[in-house]
């Protein structure tokens, strides 16, 4: 980056970061301070996030993150578009996990209009979200790994993660931007050749997690990076609003799976696993940890699924089938209202949140009786994780910084919207 | 009878300048990885071991723009971030290409919003449009494969009469 | 007795000159009171031993586009203890439209409420750094607004020069 003049940061940034108060004091460091800006351009922030650092020698004083450059608008255009329109962008809110996006999307509308997808598209949903889960897990390890030094890792888990994106093709034909999910089920059946992917998959993932953990845990650069290393207490994490395995690396046992069960979770076996450190450490640990469950997860679905419907038959709520559409006039007609105006829903507002791989992930819609959302307000995980970065960072050397965002694991396009 | 034979009996070879630098430029194109949003992580994955980016030379995605040939902005170009993309694409040197991954850095795709620059040829000149949400890393591949082409038949007297940029000017000091 | 059924009698008794309008729509309890005691009801929702509303989850804001009372500010917390999640409501007028900051009592608000401030202009008082969230700061339009075009007002943001 060029030298940073005035006109770079903004006065109120500068003022903000000014004006927050430290209680760290240093007998003999040099008296001048420092201002340092990091991103939006930067391999370790995890796309566009920008944080200001004031910094005295090399120990940061006050840091404040600056959003805003990925916000694309997603509430403005909800607006102006069907629910059946939206199910693409939410492809693209957390990108590294687009499944599960889908599926809390279409569970909040499904919430509106007070429908209940049929038992297979169920069970096909919580597969997907838990290989989303995977992938995302992934690529947070890796790149946490590859911020801190350990580039091998990040390959491995790339290798392993393109397994996964394998069956994606196969089941709905792009590799990670799916729009699998419908209002009222999924868009096509779970062919048989992807279940076998699926289950090749995880026969081998556990060697090859266990090889990468060997490599980390027992690397002492990778443990002393991240041991100690932003430390946040359980009562704190719950005051700045951590959710996900944030929250679960501080000691509080909150899994919205548990808590406020959605899909079949109730019925599913699986363990939500905490570490009460609340260290970069812990959070990484709770991330490999939740790989193994979602495995287990996904082989209890795999076990259970019952063949039948994977789109619920209402015709004036649910698009009708294609097959349908041809031969059949009604079918047509509804469809293409469903198409242009949308669904009706009742008049009211509605909070739906589910547990995705950053955290929860909440869809508030206010409905006035119309195919279009009145408004709708994403609460997203990476948002509120990212809050706590300024408190996490203080008092740290500068090159913990990138050892800190990447152990929080936001994902821009979702924090900025 | 290949290449060495020939050397072997004569002793040297008769090419253009331009084919010889052209030669040596297309088979080390370094990107810089302007990854902004999802087609960032179909960036990754070219990078990764299926795909392998190595093996066309441009395995070397450094993270700053001094070192690099070809832009890759792969992702949303919002107006606020559009100001980091041309500081960035200013600092590289010439010669440079730009690759404009995605529909949305192309035309701004899905985007029709208020905070969206729809195509980021409004404001950076753009060699490759690579169509797709996301495109494949297949597809990747294949731009920067028209970017070698393109590369290899640019003749070097066509850099000669690039304006300088202007000086930037430090407010202050 | 539910959770859910306590919490409006709970805040009846310790508010009784207020008016608590409750809707249960698909599940979800709803409550809308006045705007100025958001903070005290948000200080007994989080204090109160049993409910222990300890958690915020979000703070926005629903344009009505309508001339009186056009603003709705929508809180959601969650109690980690009773596994339950409640929405608070409360509405403001469209000129000045200003709140007393949750931020004493739920911090993680701060962010929230900047991202509402910037897509409404919604005030929020005593708010410990009021700024934008998303647009740059010398912008002058709120885009969540119902009268702001989806594509934005041509030239309200600027590109670098070509
Ligand atoms: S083109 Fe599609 S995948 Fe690529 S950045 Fe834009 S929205 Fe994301």
């Amino acid at each position: 980056m060029e030298k940073l003049t005035k006109d770079d940061v903004h006065p109120s940034i500068v003022k903000a970061l000014l004006d927050q108060e430290t209680n760290i004091t240093f007998e003999d460091a040099l008296e001048n301070e420092m201002i340092l800006n990091m991103g939006p351009q930067h391999p370790a922030t995890h796309g566009v996030l920008r944080v200001l650092l004031r910094l005295d020698g090399e120990t940061i004083v006050a840091a404040v993150p600056d959003l805003g450059y990925l916000h694309r608008g997603y509430e403005k255009m909800a607006e102006n578009m069907s629910f059946y329109e939206f199910i693409p962008h939410t492809d693209r809110l957390d990108y590294i996990s687009p499944p599960a996006n889908n599926t809390a999307f279409c569970l909040a509308v499904e919430k509106l209009y007070g429908i209940e997808a049929p038992l297979r598209a169920q069970y096909i949903r919580m597969i997907m979200t838990e290989l989303a889960r995977i992938t995302s897990h992934l690529v947070a390890v890796g790149s946490l790994a590859m911020d801190v030094g350990a580039l091998t890792v990040f390959l491995w888990c790339l290798r392993e993660r393109e397994k996964v994106l394998n069956s994606y093709d196969i089941i709905c034909g792009a590799r990670f931007t799916t729009s699998y999910t419908r209002i009222g089920g999924v868009a096509a059946d779970m062919p048989d050749e992807a279940i076998v992917i699926i289950k090749d998959f995880i026969a081998q993932f556990e060697e090859k997690l266990d090889e990468a953990e060997r490599l980390l845990n027992t690397n002492r650069i990778f443990v002393e990076r991240l041991e100690g290393v932003g430390v946040i207490s359980g009562e704190e994490a719950i005051n700045m609003g951590l959710t996900g395995p944030n929250l679960r690396g501080s000691g509080i046992d909150h899994d919205l799976r548990r808590a406020n069960p959605y899909m079949l979770y109730d019925q599913m076996d699986f363990k939500v696993p905490v570490y009460n450190e609340g260290d970069s450490l812990a959070r990484y640990f709770v991330r490999a940890d939740e790989l193994r469950e979602s495995c287990k997860i996904i082989l209890q679905c795999l076990d259970k699924m019952p063949k039948g419907e994977i789109m619920l038959n209402s015709p004036k709520k649910v698009l009708p089938r294609k097959t349908e559409i041809y031969t059949k006039m009604e079918e047509l007609i509804h469809d293409f209202m469903i198409v242009n105006f949308g669904v009706k829903p009742p008049v009211g507002d509605i909070y739906s949140a589910v547990e995705n791989p950053k955290g929860e992930l909440g869809f508030y819609i206010v409905s006035k009786g119309e195919g279009h959302p009145w408004k709708m307000k994403i609460r997203s995980p990476s948002f509120c994780n990212l809050q706590s970065l300024g408190g996490l960072i203080k008092g740290h050397m500068i090159s913990d910084v990138v050892a800190i965002i990447g152990s929080l694991d936001p994902v821009m396009g979702e924090a900025d919207k | 009878m290949g290449l060495e034979a020939k050397l072997m009996s004569d002793g040297f070879l008769t090419t253009t300048i331009d084919a010889l630098v052209g030669w040596a430029r297309e088979s080390s194109v370094w990107p810089m990885p302007m990854g902004i949003s999802c087609c960032g992580i179909e960036m990754m994955a070219v990078a990764g071991p299926k795909y392998d980016i190595a093996r066309f030379g441009s395995e070397v995605m450094r993270f700053t723009p001094r070192q690099c040939d070809v832009m890759l902005v792969a992702g949303t170009v919002t107006y606020k971030m559009s100001h980091v993309v041309k500081k960035i694409y200013d600092q590289m040197p010439d010669p440079k290409w730009v690759i404009a991954m995605g529909v949305c850095t192309s035309t701004g795709g899905m985007y029709r919003s208020y905070s969206v620059v729809q195509g980021i040829d409004h404001f950076l000149p753009v060699d490759i449009y690579l169509a797709g949400c996301p495109p494949r890393p297949d597809n990747l591949l294949n731009a920067l494969m028209l970017i070698q082409d393109k590369i290899k038949n640019t003749k070097a007297r066509e850099f000669q009469n690039i304006p300088l940029l202007e000086p930037v000017k430090v407010n202050g000091n | 007795m539910e959770i859910k059924d306590k919490i409006v009698p709970l805040l009846q008794e310790q508010f009784p000159e207020t008016n608590f309008e409750v809707t249960d729509f698909r599940g979800d309890l709803k409550i809308k009171f006045d705007a100025s005691l958001i903070v005290p009801v948000g200080n007994f929702l989080k204090q109160h031993d049993e409910l222990k509303f300890n958690m915020c989850e979000d703070v926005t804001a629903v344009d009505w586009a309508t001339k009186k009372k056009r603003f709705t500010i929508i809180y959601h917390i969650y109690s980690l203890e009773n596994k339950f999640r409640l929405r608070l409501a409360c509405d403001v007028e469209e000129n000045h439209p200003h709140i007393e900051s949750v931020v004493p009592v739920w911090k993680s608000a701060n962010w929230y409420e900047r991202e509402t401030y910037d897509m409404y202009g919604i005030k929020f008082d005593n708010h410990p750094d009021l700024r934008r969230m998303y647009m740059p700061e010398e912008y002058e339009y709120y885009p969540l607004r119902k009268e702001y075009p989806l594509m934005g007002i041509p030239g309200d943001l600027t590109l670098p020069k070509k």
